[in-house]
């Protein structure tokens, strides 16, 4: 091999080419390579100091969720076929992944009632961030105008990128009082003047109440007519109104309730649908239907002049690949669960959620953060500190949810749990959930009032 | 539109671009040169109506499957028409770039800049240096 | 569109042209939309446990769907012989030779994914509390070190979702940093070979490229950045080995140069692979770096994604990096890093793409220091061999390479000689290359070199591999020479044969009809 190349030594190689000044002179300091099987025990030891949702009733959401998962989309994405090619550059040799792309953006379709998809970008808040930079190229205008209902990660992932567009984030409150917890309407409509490229909410909420969706679209249009943006929770659609029927003009979210794992957060996948007119400024990979020289059916990557290896500094985004194996997951899933799987899925999602908000909030010390129509989670207000009550439930093998203040860092926040229901979740396990958090919340009460020092 | 052409009656600019002047007003496009390179035109969205150009900056875009080209103004001036049949037929660009495939007509703010434009001949001698 | 039939004379000259479609050429592709039957399904939802209640009163009928979404309704043995036999029409790394340029398409090994379906990996929600993740957030910080170490820059975030996020990342910090400073630059330089993805991250990030002349060594033209690095460059973006495989020579002067403007220098780290263990941004200048997980550190790419961006930086960019960020605590334990007030903030939800992080984690325990160092040098050893190959009569003169005269873990061809003496493209090989069971090169990029061929074989190649493929391409240069059309008409044996791209993108067909 050396004398083909001309070389005395594989060291001759990197001398000629690497400066002496630049190259390393000593080993790095890393810990000696391991065979597979101590690799193996290593990151299982690693992964037993977890307590994942395997091992603990977990009422966990705020964005990723513990459905189940069926056995056949782990079956299929680790076929290699779909595991370990590269983006679908040679079509003649990517059928498999450029029609996964095609029926992927057809259900993405189907599900939000918008008739254009991409084949994915990469999670929920990014994609929010995304939406915001293709109203900006569409309007030029400079405001983004943000209902505080978003997930706290998607305000600061839209403020981070939206710095870099040059453009200002104007956050709408929630309503307070008794039909509290949605995005104020009096407030939405005075926000969205003549510089509101955006105007962005979620549906439902990070608090899950259900937005009037097509309230707020008309108040956005009658005003200053920015983008309607809204975040879609995916696996509520099948009993929601589709964002495009309510007047949404770009409809994103996170994928992970797809038939993706938790993954501790990633890698899922974000969705990213819009009304035919933005169809050549949305980001990402686009796969399309074609023929072949023999008038076959296939499928290509199309309207690629949007995109940054063509268009580079004036690409619609900078984004390279999609999540083709996360989508993958989700177009499986969506098989799997069919028209009218997603429809009972929503229902049971709807009841058994109804009822543990029933239960929870008649306790005593807990109490609803608002009374809009919610479906798959809810807040609740507990009369004694989250974190406190959350350890004490955990010593009982329940995690009864999120700690709203935690995530947030909104002084409102304070006193608030998020509990997320999943399939997953029967009503004897949302008992055990209801008798936990009722002693875990008296007790944690008592104690904070002996100590008060009675 | 297989062979090479560069109808007299028009004036060139470097960047491939042509202009039929009509009086006050021109009528532009590119080059039978422009549109071999860029391939099949699959795509043309019109500049607004209303809109200045300004001589030698780009005042808008022709897209093939795996490029976008900047078309340049070769003469400064308004927007008056856009070939509006162009987003249904964008091919008319390849096949007739100088009918057809025409992209917008302008009145012109300062029509002696045409004397700045190669005829014929002289575009066609720097296509071949 | 009538183009030439297969191999004329049928002398079985063309080894994979036989006549007739074969069977997955016959299969007429239909969606999983045209499948199945109204009603089947293989989801079967839990019976209702909880107390009826009246739909209407729990969800407002104004806000509930009125018509199902036109899912497919498919049962499982038809979901799974749909997308097994999907899977079919794709070619992978794990059947065959895939020397994508700039991709870095080493084998992935099974055990990352054993590892990383761990229920206390696979199933641990993002929002645990953190005393209750520690395995997660240990893994995560040993990593950092990892990549810091690797790099020869301290700090690091995990977080990016991909290489064009991390590379956002990085002019994000430049441009917070500069700010800090209460300096606006608005210009950064890339050089005209660099990825698309660097002019459009700058155009993100609110600034304004500038473009870098290449020098006859094929790196950056240092007279030229003399002329163009002033007060109001904030950063340049580079990659090296760049991007035609060639070791910037001259990178102790450029570094001197750009931080003599007040420039911050970025490291893009795309080509990581031909210097792990060999040769440190850190150590040559840089300030932030971008490591391609699913590249140097071999994930599966999935058919484009997932990926993973994380970011490495010096002292003085550290204040800015997105947040959270994993600490060690001085008892021993782990946690997320909130307060951080210069940061840039979040780019995303939760802390990145933590099922990527566990492969990569995987991957360097695998190997260690010395491993990882071997890793490179088999991977430019390997490069460097199959380029001796393909320098020798019968290619050399149709596809001469574009730079130098070794290469680093990839090297550029052109095909310029070839599309001229033989009369076909670079096209053309690519697609013949389908008929003989490689997956062709990166093709037509980087955009300055003619017709270029972009050959990365990374260091999980065979010999016997390379050599195949060298007489591959060799063969299908000698058929051109007795008839052009047999490449041109190319390829014969796949799936489909060439797709008409501008009819796709003409009149858009981006989902299914129902």
């Amino acid at each position: 091999m050396l004398e083909a190349i001309g070389v005395d030594s594989v060291g001759e190689i990197f001398d000629r080419q690497i400066p002496a000044a630049v190259r390393l002179d000593r080993e790095l300091e890393l810990p000696e390579g391991l065979p597979e099987q101590d690799v193996y025990e290593h990151l299982r030891a690693l992964a037993a100091r977890n307590t994942s949702a395997e091992e603990e009733l977990c009422f966990l959401g705020a964005g990723m969720y513990d459905h189940y998962v069926p056995a056949v989309v782990d079956m299929l994405c680790e076929r290699s076929e779909f595991l370990t090619p590269y983006t679908p550059y040679q079509p003649e040799v990517s059928q498999g992944t450029l029609q996964v792309m095609f029926e992927y953006q057809t259900a993405i379709c189907e599900l939000t009632g918008l008739p254009v998809s991409n084949a994915s970008v990469y999670e929920g808040p990014s994609a929010v961030a995304a939406a915001a930079y293709m109203a900006k190229l569409h309007n030029g205008r400079r405001r983004l105008v943000a209902s505080a209902g978003l997930h706290p990660h998607s305000l600061e992932t839209l403020r981070t990128h939206a710095h870099g567009y040059g453009m200002e984030v104007v956050e709408v409150p929630l309503t307070s009082g008794s039909a509290g917890g949605v995005t104020d309407p009096d407030a939405w409509a005075e926000a969205i003047d003549g510089q509101a490229s955006a105007a962005i909410f979620a549906q439902p909420n990070f608090y899950g109440a259900v937005e009037d969706a097509t309230a707020l679209s008309q108040a956005a249009k009658a005003g200053a007519d920015p983008l309607v943006v809204a975040q879609v929770d995916p696996i509520v659609l099948g009993i929601l109104a589709p964002p495009g029927e309510c007047g949404v003009d770009v409809a994103v979210g996170e994928g992970q309730p797809l038939g993706n794992r938790l993954d501790f957060g990633g890698p899922s996948f974000g969705f990213f649908a819009a009304r035919e007119e933005y169809l050549r400024r949305i980001p990402g990979r686009i796969a399309g239907e074609t023929v072949d020289v023999d008038g076959r059916r296939g499928f290509v990557l199309t309207l690629q002049t949007r995109e940054q290896h063509i268009r580079r500094e004036r690409a619609t985004s900078n984004i390279c690949t999609a999540q083709a194996l996360n989508a993958l997951a989700a177009i499986v899933y969506l098989s799997w669960l069919g028209r009218r799987g997603i429809v009972e899925l929503g229902q049971l999602l709807l009841a058994r959620t109804h009822y543990a908000r029933q239960a929870l909030a008649g306790l005593d010390g807990v109490s609803l953060q608002h009374e809009q129509p919610v479906i798959r989670e809810f807040a609740l207000r507990l009369d004694a500190d989250v974190a406190a009550v959350k350890r004490r439930c955990a010593r009982q093998g329940v995690n009864p949810g999120v700690d709203v203040h935690a995530l947030s860092g909104r002084p409102e926040d304070s006193g608030v749990l998020l509990v997320a229901i999943t399939e997953r979740r029967s009503r004897e396990q949302i008992d055990r959930l209801v008798d936990v958090l009722a002693a875990a919340v008296a007790a944690e009460r008592r104690s904070t009032s002996e100590a008060v020092g009675v | 539109m297989a062979e090479a052409s560069y109808p007299e009656d028009l004036l060139y600019h470097p960047e491939h671009d042509w202009a039929r002047v009509e009086g006050e007003q021109a009528t532009l496009g590119i080059t039978w040169f422009a549109q071999d390179a860029l391939g099949e035109v699959v795509f043309f969205e019109p500049p607004a109506v209303g809109t200045s150009v300004a001589k030698d900056a780009a005042y808008t875009e022709v897209e093939s499957v795996k490029a976008v080209s900047d078309v340049i103004a070769p003469l400064s001036g308004e927007i008056v028409e856009v070939n509006g049949a162009l987003a249904e037929n964008p091919q008319a660009i390849n096949e007739d770039p100088y009918g057809d495939g025409w992209l917008v007509r302008v009145r012109l703010s300062d029509p002696s800049e045409r004397e700045a434009l190669m005829d014929a001949a002289s575009y066609v001698s720097s296509l071949a240096s | 569109m009538n183009l030439p039939a297969p191999s004329p004379g049928g002398d079985g000259r063309a080894p994979a042209s036989a006549g007739g479609p074969s069977p997955l050429q016959r299969e007429r592709a239909r969606t999983i939309f045209q499948k199945g039957a109204t009603s089947r399904r293989a989801f079967q939802c839990p019976p209702p446990d909880v107390p009826e209640a009246d739909p209407d009163e729990l969800l407002p009928a104004r806000f509930r769907r009125r018509e199902p979404p036109r899912l497919p309704e498919v049962s499982e043995p038809e979901l799974v012989r749909h997308y097994v036999t999907l899977s079919k029409r794709n070619f992978d790394l794990d059947s065959g030779f895939y020397p994508l340029g700039s991709c870095t398409m080493k084998h992935n090994p099974r055990l990352h994914e054993r590892a990383a379906a761990l229920a206390g990996h696979a199933r641990l929600h993002p929002l645990q509390d953190p005393e209750r993740a520690q395995g997660a957030l240990e893994l995560m910080w040993r990593l950092q070190g990892a990549l810091a170490e690797i790099s020869g820059l301290p700090h690091v975030s995990l977080q990016p979702s991909a290489g064009s996020a991390g590379e956002l990342a990085g002019v994000l910090l430049t441009r917070a940093y500069h700010e800090d400073r209460g300096e606006q630059r608005h210009k950064v330089l890339a050089p005209d070979t660099a990825h698309g993805t660097n002019p459009a991250t700058v155009s993100m990030a609110g600034l304004e490229v500038v473009k870098l002349a290449t020098d006859a060594e094929g790196g950056v033209d240092v007279d030229d950045l003399r002329v163009k690095a002033d007060t109001d460059v904030a950063c340049l973006m580079l990659t090296n080995p760049n991007t035609l495989g060639v070791f910037d020579a001259n990178i102790e002067e450029i570094a001197a140069i750009v931080h003599g403007v007040g420039a911050t220098l970025y490291y893009d780290g795309a080509n990581l692979n031909a210097v792990m263990g060999l040769s440190r941004p850190g150590d040559m200048g840089f300030d932030i770096v971008h490591f391609n997980l699913h590249k140097s550190f071999t994930q599966p790419h999935g058919g484009g994604g997932p990926g993973s961006g994380p970011i490495a930086t010096s002292e003085r960019i550290a204040p800015y990096l997105p947040r959270p960020l994993v600490v060690r605590r001085e008892d021993g334990s782990f946690a997320l890093e909130h307060q951080r007030p210069k940061s840039i903030g979040r780019l995303r939800g939760f802390h990145g793409n933590y099922g990527c992080l566990v492969r990569a984690y995987a991957y360097i325990c695998s190997l260690g220091a010395d491993g990882l160092r071997d890793a490179s040098e088999a991977a430019v050893l390997n490069a460097n061999h199959l380029l001796a190959r393909l320098c020798q009569k019968g290619v050399a003169e149709y596809l001469p390479l574009a730079y130098g005269r070794l290469c680093m873990h990839e090297f550029v061809l052109s095909g310029g000689p070839m599309k001229r003496e033989l009369k076909i493209k670079t096209l053309d090989l690519a697609k013949r290359l389908l008929d003989h069971g490689f997956h062709p090169p990166t093709v037509y990029f980087p955009l300055l070199v003619e017709e270029a061929l972009m050959v990365e074989p990374t260091e999980t190649e065979t010999r016997e591999t390379l050599d195949a493929f060298a007489e591959a391409i060799a063969a299908i240069l000698a058929e051109a020479a007795e008839d052009p059309a047999v490449a041109e008409g190319a390829p014969y044996s796949t799936p489909v044969r060439r797709l008409d791209e501008v009819a796709a993108a003409k009149q858009p067909v981006i989902r299914e009809s129902l």
